[in-house]
């Protein structure tokens, strides 16, 4: 209900006669119908991704998409030194401040890690995506595996997407460096010459000032997020139960399903009737072992990502006291002169605008934040429940298959 | 050695394969068992205290059995419901007399006496009511079986189990029955009761892994459902902090808490499938009972057939004055001379007496065993035929509730979807 009553009110936005919308309402809420029902109920993948691209527009305020990026071709490099992976990094664009409208560059781990830096260093006021976790369990995890390069290589495309759709992030000069230049390392070496040379100037380092109080609204942004990142916390922590759970179920029924063979060796009318249901219970293991692996490695990592997102604009929230701290501070510090000189100090007025400036950014983060979230848990939950249905229904099709093999009677054989 | 085995009894013959004529020919005879006659239910149990035999405090638990004449059914009056107490121990006593009175047929076996092959939510205390529930229906079970099988139906101890309540335990003591546990060793056992017993051994072994495993595969599902109640109380959590997603979060952790609760009714079922592969599991125990009782006879077969060989021997030996084989006779004649012929004479003719006797023993002996054989086979015949109908009804309810469980699980994940796709 509440997603009509949305595209309704953009429909009329839309439209420019108040007379007119009826019509043009109704085809917009068919549009937005994937949603609702599925058209395309056989694959989720590709029900979703039309809900991105029909959403998107939405999303970006108007904007059109003019900037494509993805993460793809992991290649394993051995050196004398060390061992990595690097990910082909393609990016397809129409932007004016691109040369070509096509690139592809070799990036590592350290790569995303230097820019996403980079960003926040250069973008203070804005949410950075947050980069799948550097380190992990050690020994635990096969850093090499398959499986670990794959969810990381989704995490980082999903990384690179998120600043390629910000209508700032993605025009910022590191990110472009990043995506088009043939020897990242050199450039990274000349960043470093010029910070130096800079100095610290560039950066928005305003530590020292504590803020007496939060205006209401970040306040609430804070706390918002303390309670998501906790519920998300407990959502990863059951989530994980479950796929141990299934795991010790599974391997419970790998057990099971055998002994009904073994019963069926001694058997000769129940011979055929035992096999059958041992292999059904076969079956059931390996839709089970495909639930828990799409599990693990479809749902884990996007609530991962969301956990740090939420570490990402707590800091960008934190920055953001600093400033207006900063500036509460200095206007104090001009009151308390008591001069009787009428205007503000231009230093001061700075301030404000930094302030005001912090504020506007982080509130449009939010809000897009806020809306990617609800897409993104959408289409996540949305995925359970598929994979789950479709565990059953491989289950359903299983049990259904063999009760025509148990009611066979011995007498029309 | 090799002359007992010429002369040993072989292994009756099997019984022909049975024509289908006979086979219906007992289904007929089915039609007058019991069961046609008197309708049996055991339809309540009660916990009692009393004393026992040490004039101990006893708890236990009495089960009533009623029963009513189908017959006057017809004439288009109901006849009066008969109703009586037993408790578990009367019903092993009449098990057990069953038991030793029809060696050569398969006894159904009571339901488990403690709980066994649980998960273990389930409880393993024997007064627990869901125990005591199932404990009934296995004893419903249990003498509906003995009703309907054609000769066990006819006995007058089983009948007075369930129409006389006093001096019932006096009776059967009367019977002097007793439950033998011995073990022999025989020279000759028939193949085909070795093969029986064989089978009787494995099927146990199967069955009881199969329970236990079953268990244990409940236990992990148990866990499964349970864990995702958590997702009810989470979502509800947090969709208090969220606008647009809230209603949406909201109504799918309905979803996951009726998730979670639905396992319980879902294991609940499944145990009336074990206990049904219980049944089977001690089924197991009786075919080897009746493959004991055969081992017993074939036993005192031999026994005869080898005092018949070592009579006829002394007797032969006394006739022709060799000694075959050293024996404590042949060393005493040795050392206090040999007898007179007219003592010799009648010796040999107390022999031929023994021997004469001991050969129309093993005669019948043989009838005998061969009558056993017959019997028990034709019996076991029946009881292949019943558990191989049976097994499978249990297999496929078994399948029917697998259904049933993943309708439910798309059921409720069709609604959660349908929930999320509104956040």
């Amino acid at each position: 209900m509440r997603h009509a009553r949305d595209s309704e009110e953009a429909a009329a936005a839309l439209s420019p006669s108040p007379d007119l919308p009826l019509p043009r309402s109704i085809a917009d809420k068919d549009l937005s119908l994937p949603n609702g029902t599925p058209v395309d109920t056989s694959s989720p993948a590709s029900s979703s991704s039309l809900l991105n691209r029909l959403q998107l527009d939405d999303d970006l305020d108007g904007e059109t998409r003019d900037l494509f990026v993805t993460v793809d071709d992991p290649k394993k490099h051995v050196c004398t030194m060390e061992t990595y992976i690097t990910y082909r990094v393609t990016t397809k664009t129409t932007r004016a401040e691109f040369d070509l409208p096509e690139y592809s560059v070799r990036r590592r781990y350290q790569d995303f890690d230097w820019l996403r830096n980079k960003l926040e260093e250069s973008q203070p006021t804005h949410l950075i995506p947050p980069l799948p976790e550097k380190f992990v369990m050690k020994g635990v995890v096969d850093r090499f595996s398959e499986e670990f390069v794959e969810t990381r290589r989704k995490a980082l495309d999903k990384f690179l997407k998120r600043i390629a759709d910000h209508p700032v992030l993605s025009f910022n000069e590191h990110f472009n460096v990043f995506l088009t230049a043939k020897d990242l390392n050199a450039y990274k070496k000349q960043g470093m010459a010029l910070l130096s040379k800079m100095g610290e100037s560039v950066k928005y380092v305003t530590g020292g000032y504590k803020l007496r109080s939060r205006p209401l609204e970040f306040a609430a942004m804070g706390e918002y997020l303390d309670v998501f990142a906790l519920k998300l916390g407990t959502i990863d922590r059951i989530a994980q139960r479950i796929i141990k759970e299934q795991l010790e179920y599974l391997v419970e029924l790998r057990e099971y399903g055998p002994v009904y063979s073994t019963w069926g060796g001694l058997e000769v009318e129940l011979g055929e009737p035992l096999e059958g249901v041992s292999a059904c219970i076969g079956n059931c293991c390996t839709a089970l072992e495909e639930l828990s692996e799409d599990m693990t490695e479809d749902f884990l990592p996007v609530l991962r990502e969301y956990i740090l997102y939420s570490e990402s604009m707590k800091n960008v929230l934190k920055k953001r006291d600093q400033v207006q701290a900063e500036y509460e501070a200095k206007l104090e510090a001009v009151a308390l002169k008591k001069e009787d000189r009428p205007k503000v100090p231009t230093d001061v007025e700075k301030c404000q605008d930094r302030v005001e400036c912090f504020n506007a950014d982080l509130k449009a983060d939010m809000e897009r934040w806020q809306n990617s979230k609800r897409q993104d848990f959408r289409q996540l939950l949305m995925g359970m429940a598929d994979k789950n249905i479709q565990y059953y229904e491989k289950c359903l099709t299983a049990w259904e298959s063999i009760i025509p093999l148990l009611q066979d009677k011995p007498e029309t054989k | 050695m090799e002359r007992s085995r010429e002369d040993g009894p072989e292994p009756p013959p099997l019984p022909p394969e049975e024509p289908a004529a006979e086979q219906r020919g007992r289904a007929a005879a089915m039609e007058d068992c019991l069961l046609k006659k008197i309708e049996i239910s055991v339809s309540e149990a009660e916990k009692r205290t009393g004393r026992n035999a040490v004039n101990m405090q006893e708890t236990y638990t009495a089960y009533l059995i009623e029963t009513r004449a189908v017959e006057s059914q017809t004439e288009g009056q109901c006849s009066p419901v008969d109703s009586l107490w037993r408790r578990y121990s009367e019903f092993e006593l009449l098990r057990n007399y069953l038991l030793v009175t029809f060696p050569h047929i398969v006894v159904p076996p009571l339901p488990e006496k403690r709980a066994e092959f649980v998960w273990h939510k389930l409880s393993a205390d024997n007064m627990d009511p869901d125990f005591v529930e199932r404990r009934r229906i296995g004893l419903e079970n249990f003498l509906l079986r003995v009703a309907s099988h054609p000769i066990l139906c006819q006995d007058k101890i089983f009948y007075s189990f369930l129409t006389q309540e006093g001096g019932w335990k006096e009776m059967v003591n009367e019977t002097g029955f007793q439950l033998k546990q011995s073990h022999v060793k025989v020279k000759n056992p028939d193949k085909r009761f070795t093969e029986l017993k064989h089978y009787s051994d494995e099927l146990q072994s199967v069955i009881s892994h199969l329970l236990r495993v079953r268990a244990r595969v409940a236990d992990r599902l148990y866990g499964v459902y349970k864990v995702h109640g958590n997702y009810g109380r989470v979502f509800s959590e947090w969709s208090a902090i969220e606008k647009e997603m809230g209603d949406g979060l909201q109504s799918a952790g309905h979803h996951m808490d009726v998730y979670s609760s639905s396992i319980d009714d879902i294991l609940e079922e499944e145990e009336h499938y074990a206990d049904q592969l219980k049944e089977y599991l001690f089924y197991a125990e009786a075919l080897r009972a009746v493959c004991r009782k055969h081992e017993l006879m074939q036993y005192d077969l031999e026994m005869a057939a080898q005092d018949l060989t070592s009579k006829k021997q002394q007797c032969e030996e006394l006739a022709t004055g060799t000694v075959r084989t050293f024996s404590l006779k042949g060393m005493t004649s040795k050392l206090f001379g040999q007898e007179t012929p007219e003592q010799r004479e009648a010796k040999i003719k107390v022999l031929e007496e023994q021997i004469h006797e001991g050969e129309e023993q093993l005669k019948s002996k043989n009838l005998e065993g061969r009558d056993f054989v017959k019997t028990a086979w034709a019996d076991i015949e029946r009881f292949k035929e019943q558990k191989n109908r049976d097994l499978k009804e249990a297999l496929i309810s078994y399948a029917v509730m697998q259904i049933s469980m993943c309708k439910k699980g798309i059921q409720v994940w069709t609604n959660a979807k349908e929930c999320f796709s509104k956040m």
